[in-house]
This record gives structure tokens, C-alpha cells and sequence, in this order.
């Protein structure tokens, strides 16, 4: 059982803050790293990084597109970019690039994706991004990283930098509670962290849901059910072992993600099992609709992201199946 | 090579795009024909590669982003070196390493896989600014197709080299006149090219891109530019050297026939005759 504590005494940070963090960290240890961004180097959190090392910075201005390109040129060229700006305008606006120009040659270019998700909350469905996983997951080669909390996204980084060819890095922009700030924590790329034993059913969750879903698990524990809950932090390759492991044990499964319940981490669980080990599974994220302006954490109750909404789907799901059974 | 060598060099080319495309069934000889006095001069007189060593650090870049007349790019590529002339027969055939649009992972001395229309600048300017950063003096070459420069990108990754000062890019911009669906002034005209590469800080030089003393000297001139890219903009004549080919917007994209191949390969052996004279 993990050791969190209240999920309202933890401290909160969002992951473009670990994400900017790291890049300072990195950029001491290797000259060859660059960052490059679009205008938006206040929010993607890499202001750090320019004033650390002006000449390693490049804004291209409002260019996503010319952006990406010049990333790849610069990998071509033996540096380490990290190009960074909202989910939306890379894994949508600048998709073809990314693929033709940076995963197509498999050039080492690591794309920090902030703002993605609804949690983008009052700038509304412009800007939020439900659908990047299944855009990013679907290109070859491409690596797919959604932190779950700061701590992890500056492992993260690190996990992009040590391997050689596309990652991207999936970041809020709300500030979310810190679990990983602990000695004994680990990122292992391709790997999903059991955080929660439990033998009747499987979360698998992502990113800011990984916390959600702890808090889920411990009301449905109230209730007698006992749920294992798993950090898939890394969508892609996704760790099909213990994806099939879990299910297996539990013999039901629930996914749980800030994106579209279409092509996410939920076409990915169902993807493995339904090769490897058939199992009942329900996919919880954003139903196949755009979002809409409010206040981030409002929004995540109204589509039933929070622990509260997590608990319920879990509840309701169970509830018909034994009605049916 | 003196100028009648790079003739002889460029019919060498301009056989071989046609013999490759007619090996693959397919492909784009009107502007791999356009742009084969450029290929050849690139290759042979201005670019400092090593064939023997395509990797080399500080080896002059080319980027093709006009990638669809990779044609033209390999044939130069094999006379120079890089890899058997035989090869160019397995151009789109399943399993080659001559792929119907560049792939820099497979095809030795290609710096930048390329094929989506609009591109390859911004991958050259980013190499440019690489080598700038790093205070390396090797010099990056981008070519785009008239047409292309319709993309939106090419004037992303223009107003950057501009901004920049990117002295150490050249971009070429075959001027063949010829898109897919007509000439480009009536598609979607992008003149005047010269007015709007300048507005965007370019040193331009404007051409005939089949006139090997112009190609020089403008190859030259770039040199001695600092504190801006240069663009040459190189008027040719689409599917330049095959009568039936020239200056016809239906030869943008497939290949010439059993009837047609023997056409277009006796008008360059006549061409052929009259420079060995």
C-alpha cells in the first residue's frame, strides 16, 4: 500500500516545473543540449534554462512548424534539442513535421509538451489538447512520457536525454500534488510502477489520474474492494508485462487518463490485453468531446477525473456488471 | 571541372534520371531534369563532401527539400562517389536503399530525409545555426521548388535565417515555373520571389539555372555575403534536355514508357554529340 498521506497536504507542483528544472540540471552537464521554443518560454517553464545559458536557448517565435524542423536540423548536427511549447500546437499543429522531419530520420529531439490535457482549464478547447497520446503514439519509434508529478517528470528528462532518438514528454500546466518526493523513488523508461497492491481489479492510470486513482482506491477499499493501482508514466513502450500480469491477477480493468478515452492510454491497455490476456476493461478520460473553459480542478470533477469521479465510474461500472452477471 | 566537363557530368545526370525512372515505373523527372545542372555543380565543384566518408563532421550540408527529384540528387550522388551508378536501377523498387523520395538512414550522402513539400529549410536552417553555434565553418545548402515556397513554413524558416543572419545557408529555389496543376502564376503565384526573400533579409541572386559561368559566379557570390543567407533563384526549364518533356506540366510525375524512354535517351545522346565534339 502506498504512503501518500492526504492528498491535501501534499505539496503541489505542476510537471512543466519539473520539466524546466531538469533542462537546467542538463544543460550544466552537456553543452549539447539545447532548448528551443515558440513564444511561450514563460510558460513551458524553461526561463530557467535561458537565463542559465542564453546562447543554448533559441525562441523561434510563433513557428511551431519552422520550429520542429530546425530541431531536427540541429540533432542532424550532434545537439540534444528540446523543443517545447503546448501540447496543442506540437502534436497538433506541427504533427507532420514531427513525424516527416523528426521520427521519420529518428533524430534526437526530445519534445516537451506542455498545457496538454483539460486541466489547461479557462483558456478553453483551443488549447486543450485530449488527443496528443494517440497522435505521438501512433508515429514509429516515437517514445510517449506522461509524468504523473514533478519529481517524475524531472526523471523523466533525464530518461529522454539518456536515450538516443524522439520522446515525447507530456506536462501540465496545472499544479499537481508531488507523490514521488521520496529517497527510494525511480523512473525506469518502459517500466509501470505498482503503487497500490490489489486483487479485484487493475487502475491503470497516467499523469495527474495516477494520484486521482490512489484516492479512488483507498474509497473503494472502504467499500471491501480491493484495487491495485498502477503509474504507467511511459505510453509507449508501454510495459506489457505487467499490464498483462495485473490483469490477469485481477481479471478486471479500469484505465484512467486526462485524454481522449479514444487512442490513449486506454487503446494502448486494451491493445495489450486483448493479445495477450482478454479481460473486461473500461475506459476513464474524456468521452469523445471537446473540452471548455473553467477552473482546471472544476473541470477535472465535471468529466469525472478527480478521485471523486474515478470512484464513481468504477462503482457504477461494477454495480451493472454484476446486475448483469 | 571546366565547364564542358560539367555538361558532359550533366548529361551523364540528366540519362540517368531518365533511365532510373523508366527502371521504376514511377517517379518525377520534370524537375530532377530542371534542376541537373544545379545537382552537378553542387556536387562536384561547390559542396565539400567526402564521398569516402559521408559522415564527416564538417562536411558542407545539402538539404533537398524539394525531396520528390531525388532522381537528380542520386545521380549526382553516384558519379560523385557516394555509391555505385548500377544502383540508380533500383530507384522505388521494394527493399532499395534509393528510396522515391531521400532517406537520409539509407542513402549514403544524403543529409536530410525530405519528401513533404515545404520542409527541408527549416531542417537547413537549423543546421546552419548548429554550425554557427558551435563556430564550425561549414556551409548548408537548401533547395525548394517554386511551388514549394507556397508552404507557409519555407517563410517561417525564412524570416529565422534572416533574423539570424544566416550567412552560411544558401537556398536555391528552382524557378522551373511548373507545378503539378499548372504553371505557378496561375496556381498561386509566389512572385515576386526576389522582392520577398529580400523583405525577409536574403542577399538574392537571380539566374539561369542552366548556365553553368551564372551558377558559378552566383555560387561565389553567396561566399562573399556575410551577415544575411543568400537565395539564388535558378529560372530553368522543367524536364530540361527531353524535347517531349520540356516545359510540360504532365511530366512533373511519371515516368516515360518503353516508346518514350527511347525517345528522351536519343535526345541526350544527340546533346551528348554535339558537347564531345
Amino acid at each position: 500500500m502506498a504512503v501518500i498521506g492526504n492528498i491535501n497536504e501534499l505539496p503541489r507542483i505542476a510537471t512543466r516545473e519539473g520539466y524546466g528544472k531538469a533542462l537546467v540540471e542538463l544543460g550544466r552537464q552537456d553543452k549539447n543540449i539545447v532548448v528551443l521554443d515558440a513564444d511561450l518560454a514563460a510558460a513551458t517553464k524553461t526561463g530557467a534554462f535561458q537565463k542559465a545559458f542564453p546562447d543554448r536557448h533559441i525562441n523561434c517565435g510563433i513557428a511551431e512548424a519552422n520550429m520542429a524542423g530546425i530541431a531536427a536540423g540541429l540533432a542532424s548536427c550532434g545537439k540534444i534539442p528540446f523543443m517545447s511549447t503546448f501540447a496543442m500546437f506540437v502534436a497538433g499543429r506541427a504533427y507532420e513535421q514531427v513525424r516527416n522531419s523528426i521520427a521519420y530520420p529518428h533524430m534526437n529531439v526530445k519534445i516537451g509538451a506542455t498545457h496538454a490535457g483539460i486541466s489547461v482549464g479557462e483558456d478553453g478547447a483551443t488549447h486543450q489538447c485530449n488527443e496528443d497520446i494517440a497522435l505521438m503514439r501512433i508515429i514509429p519509434g516515437m517514445v510517449v512520457i506522461n509524468p504523473c508529478d514533478a519529481v517524475e517528470a524531472e526523471a523523466a528528462v533525464r530518461a529522454a536525454y539518456e536515450y538516443d532518438g524522439p520522446v515525447y514528454l507530456r506536462l501540465g500546466r496545472l499544479a499537481v500534488p508531488v507523490m514521488n518526493d521520496r529517497e527510494d523513488y525511480r523512473f525506469e523508461l518502459g517500466r509501470g510502477v505498482i503503487l497500490r497492491e490489489g486483487k479485484d481489479l487493475s487502475i491503470f492510470a497516467t499523469g495527474l489520474c495516477v494520484v486521482e486513482s490512489l484516492y479512488a482506491a483507498e474509497r473503494l477499499a472502504e467499500e471491501g474492494i480491493d484495487a491495485e493501482v498502477i503509474n504507467i508514466h511511459t505510453i509507449k513502450p508501454i510495459d506489457e508485462e505487467l499490464v498483462t500480469a495485473s490483469a490477469a491477477k485481477t481479471g478486471r480493468v479500469f484505465t484512467v487518463e486526462e485524454h481522449s478515452v479514444i487512442g490513449g492510454l486506454g487503446a494502448a491497455v486494451c491493445g495489450v490485453l486483448s493479445e495477450n490476456c482478454p479481460t473486461r476493461v473500461t475506459r476513464i478520460g474524456i468521452e469523445d468531446v471537446f473540452g471548455e473553459s473553467g477552473p482546471a480542478l472544476e473541470l477535472l470533477h465535471k468529466y469525472g477525473l478527480d478521485a471523486e469521479g474515478i470512484y464513481q465510474k468504477i462503482k457504477t461500472a461494477i454495480a451493472q456488471q454484476s446486475a448483469v452477471s | 571541372m571546366n565547364i564542358p566537363e560539367l555538361q558532359k557530368m550533366t548529361l551523364n545526370v540528366r540519362k540517368e534520371i531518365i533511365k532510373s525512372l523508366h527502371s521504376a515505373g514511377a517517379g518525377h523527372p520534370g524537375g530532377s531534369l530542371s534542376a541537373a545542372e544545379l545537382f552537378t555543380y553542387l556536387y562536384f565543384e561547390e559542396l565539400h563532401v567526402d564521398p569516402k566518408n559521408p559522415q564527416m563532421e564538417d562536411r558542407d550540408r545539402f538539404v533537398l527539400s524539394k525531396g520528390h527529384t531525388a532522381p537528380g540528387l542520386y545521380a549526382a550522388l553516384a558519379f560523385r562517389g557516394f555509391f555505385p551508378v548500377e544502383d540508380l536501377m533500383t530507384l522505388r523498387h521494394t527493399g532499395s536503399y534509393l528510396q522515391g523520395h531521400p532517406d537520409m538512414k539509407q542513402t549514403p550522402g544524403v543529409d536530410m530525409s525530405t519528401g513533404s513539400l515545404g520542409q527541408g529549410l527549416s531542417v537547413a536552417v537549423g543546421m546552419a545555426l548548429a554550425a554557427k553555434m558551435d563556430g564550425r565553418d561549414y556551409r548548408v545548402y537548401a533547395m525548394c521548388g517554386d511551388g514549394e515556397i507556397q508552404e507557409g513554413q519555407i517563410w517561417e524558416a525564412a524570416m529565422f535565417a534572416g533574423f539570424h543572419k544566416l550567412d552560411n545557408l544558401v537556398v536555391i529555389v528552382d524557378n522551373n515555373q511548373l507545378q503539378i496543376d499548372g504553371y505557378i502564376e496561375d496556381v498561386c503565384s509566389p512572385y515576386p520571389m526576389d522582392e520577398k526573400f529580400k523583405a525577409f533579409h536574403f542577399h538574392t541572386i537571380s539566374i539561369d539555372g542552366h548556365n553553368f559561368e551564372e551558377i558559378a559566379a552566383a555560387f561565389a557570390e553567396a561566399r562573399s555575403v556575410k551577415g544575411k543567407p543568400t537565395v539564388i533563384l535558378a529560372r530553368t526549364v522543367k524536364g530540361q534536355g527531353v524535347s517531349f518533356m520540356e516545359d510540360e506540366v504532365s511530366w512533373h510525375g511519371k515516368a516515360p514508357n518503353d516508346a518514350e524512354f527511347e525517345i528522351a535517351m536519343k535526345d541526350l545522346e544527340k546533346a551528348g554529340e554535339a558537347l564531345w565534339q
